[in-house]
């Protein structure tokens, strides 16, 4: 069994985001695998132990993204995958993991159900269509049985749970394992693990992002008495008028 | 080149964010002089349908196959993508749902076209179409130029306002070609919470933390969301040591919401929790540290012990609605 994980590349989820025009002002910024793309990296290493997959992680990114890489290879994966680009948008990063995936006989490709810088929520969508595979997404429960699997796939308001082929792409989010955290030899070995380097597949028609902004501050937080609870509730009433 | 709209019905009736996903499309179509329609799957009352006209529809496809009822994803995108071409569609627009979120990106493959999600305002097309869409989790937004002349967009909650006016439109049958294959991922079960408010749809949104204790002391956020007419929502700890249900969750790595009111007791107001509560028209915050750093986020304040002050604001809100 060979599972494919996809994983992106982001801020540390307690970042102040701002911008040096127009883009991300890294200064002081912390990196680390999408927290979703954390999960199916997570889930991949379990199957790993229990069935005896191989686990590739691939990444579209420049360079400075290797130690999230290094990262997920302490944490279990066999080797590694970058395609050598700046992730422009979602059709481009979802065009260089077709290029991959076309190339080899993977039976799953997992990934997070959206990356925490782009939020697209697409590229989960955009392989498994571009595969002609089934997506499931955000894909929360991951059993294989034999040449199938039984997913929970969250919807609104609970879940509903599905009966799906090998091979699939699956978008995922907890509780469907727990996040790991390398250990000491994990990182010893990750070092020698192969991180291979490849060039980008040309990508026509992706979005630009222009510019970015940042949303309005609130005012002040008027703190009311909590003896006189009438008046938060005429001010939700008069004055914020949501009553 | 028209403008098509993926409606979704619940129990038969059209969701309320369809309404707005068929305003923003009469919008997008009015600036291109064209016109706007609409296309519905599964069971959906007749009347309901033909009401989209007051929102701008001029036409509602309507393919009725009770198979799609089960929401399948990869038939649901072949459906769409059938409409579109049918009807030359340059724009699809789908509110944001947990089955659009799962058919955009297969329906803009099968049309070769642009696709952006999370759309929080309307395009602004005076030199090429740029929309507005939140990225880094709700705290920040981009302005995305959107090339090529076929994109599918999926707009988030509030994105419009709709307002009814016009008159009732026509509904057309309509008969996709659908193969065995769309339906090869099957659905063997279905766990859903009945006649609550559904969390991503609802208008208020009463929501719990830690600082609640135990899952017994929910009793209270129930009452309080019951008088209001609101959902409700906890924060991760709480779902992950189920007191609450997962699909309850808020956050970075939960639901995203934007409620015209969220209120939240007992929650500290870590920044991954506001990424998914922050854009809520008016933040209530109770907790019983003056020094949680929700209230730098929030409207109005309650200083607290939430077990008193919950139920006396229940009461209170009982007297004016
Ligand atoms: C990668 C990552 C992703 C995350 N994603 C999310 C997410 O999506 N959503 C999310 O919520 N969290 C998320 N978290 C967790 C987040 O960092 C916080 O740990 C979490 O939000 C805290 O939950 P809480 O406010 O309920 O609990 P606590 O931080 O324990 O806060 C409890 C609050 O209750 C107050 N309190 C106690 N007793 C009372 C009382 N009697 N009356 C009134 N107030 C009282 C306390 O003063 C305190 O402020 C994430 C963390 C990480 C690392
Ligand atoms: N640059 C990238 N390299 C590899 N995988 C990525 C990259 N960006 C996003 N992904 C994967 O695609 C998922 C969905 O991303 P998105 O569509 O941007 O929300 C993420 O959770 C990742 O698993």
């Amino acid at each position: 069994m060979k599972i494919l994980v996809c994983i992106s590349h982001v801020p540390d989820t307690t970042t102040k985001i701002k911008f040096d025009g127009n883009k991300l002002d890294e200064n002081g910024v912390q990196f680390i695998i999408g927290p979703y793309d954390d999960y199916a990296l997570a889930r991949a290493v379990e199957i790993q132990g229990e069935k005896g997959a191989t686990v590739t992680v691939l990444n579209v990114g420049t360079a400075s993204t290797e130690p999230t890489i290094r990262k997920a290879l302490a944490i279990g994966a066999d080797d590694a995958i970058r395609v050598d680009a700046e992730p422009t948008d979602a059709m481009f990063v979802a065009q260089q993991i077709v290029a991959v995936a076309k190339a080899e006989n993977y039976d799953m490709i997992l990934m997070g159900r959206e990356s925490s810088d782009f939020n697209g929520g697409l590229v989960h969508g955009l392989v498994g269509e571009m595969m002609g595979w089934p997506s499931i997404a955000p894909c929360m429960k991951l059993e294989l049985n034999g040449d199938s699997a039984t997913m929970a796939r969250e919807i609104e308001g609970g879940k509903e749970y599905l009966e799906v082929g090998l091979p699939f792409v699956a978008g995922v989010q907890e509780p469907i394992a727990e996040w790991k955290i390398p250990n000491m030899r994990g990182i010893m070995m990750a070092r020698k693990k192969p991180l291979k380097v490849i060039p980008p597949v040309e990508v026509e028609g992706v979005t630009e992002y222009q510019s970015f902004t940042l949303p309005e501050g609130k005012s002040e937080c008027k703190i009311i008495d909590p003896d006189n609870i009438g008046e938060l509730v005429n001010l939700l009433k008069n004055e914020a008028k949501v009553l | 080149m028209s403008v098509l709209v993926y409606v979704e019905a619940d129990g038969g009736i059209v969701k309320k964010s369809s309404l707005e996903a068929v305003a923003y499309g009469a919008e997008i179509a009015k600036g291109a002089g064209s016109s706007a329609i609409a296309i519905a799957t599964g069971t959906v009352a007749e009347a309901e349908l033909a009401n989209l006209g007051k929102f701008g529809a001029s036409k509602i496809l309507h393919v009725s196959d009770e198979r799609l009822n089960d929401g399948g994803i990869q038939a649901t995108a072949n459906v769409v993508f059938q409409a579109a071409e049918k009807e030359s569609a340059g724009t699809l627009v789908m509110a944001r749902s947990s089955l659009v979120d799962a058919i955009a990106s297969r329906v803009a493959i099968k049309l070769g076209a642009s696709v952006v999600t999370n759309v929080v305002d309307l395009p602004d097309t005076s030199n090429g179409f740029v929309v507005k869409r939140g990225v880094y989790t709700g705290k920040a937004f981009a302005n995305v130029a959107v090339p090529g002349d076929k994109k599918v967009i999926t707009i988030a909650k509030n994105a419009i306002s709709p307002v009814e006016s016009g008159d009732a439109a026509t509904v057309e049958a309509f008969s996709a070609n659908l193969s065995d294959a769309d339906f090869a991922v099957k659905r063997t079960k279905v766990e859903k919470a009945e006649g609550d408010i559904l969390l991503p749809e609802a208008d208020k949104v009463i929501s719990g933390g830690r600082g609640l204790k135990a899952p017994e002391n929910w009793g209270m956020i129930e009452e309080l969301a019951k008088t209001l007419g609101a959902a409700t929502a906890c924060s991760k700890p709480v779902s992950d040591m189920e007191w609450r249900p997962h699909h309850e969750h808020v956050g970075q790595t939960g639901i995203k919401i934007s409620p015209t009111l969220y209120i939240a007791v007992g929650i500290s107001g870590a920044i991954q929790h506001l990424a998914g509560v922050n854009s809520s028209k008016v933040i209530v915050v109770i907790n019983k540290d003056a020094e949680a750093p929700f209230f730098k986020a929030a409207d109005y304040g309650i200083v607290g012990d939430a077990f008193e002050v919950v139920p006396k604001l229940t009461e209170a809100i009982k007297e004016v609605i």
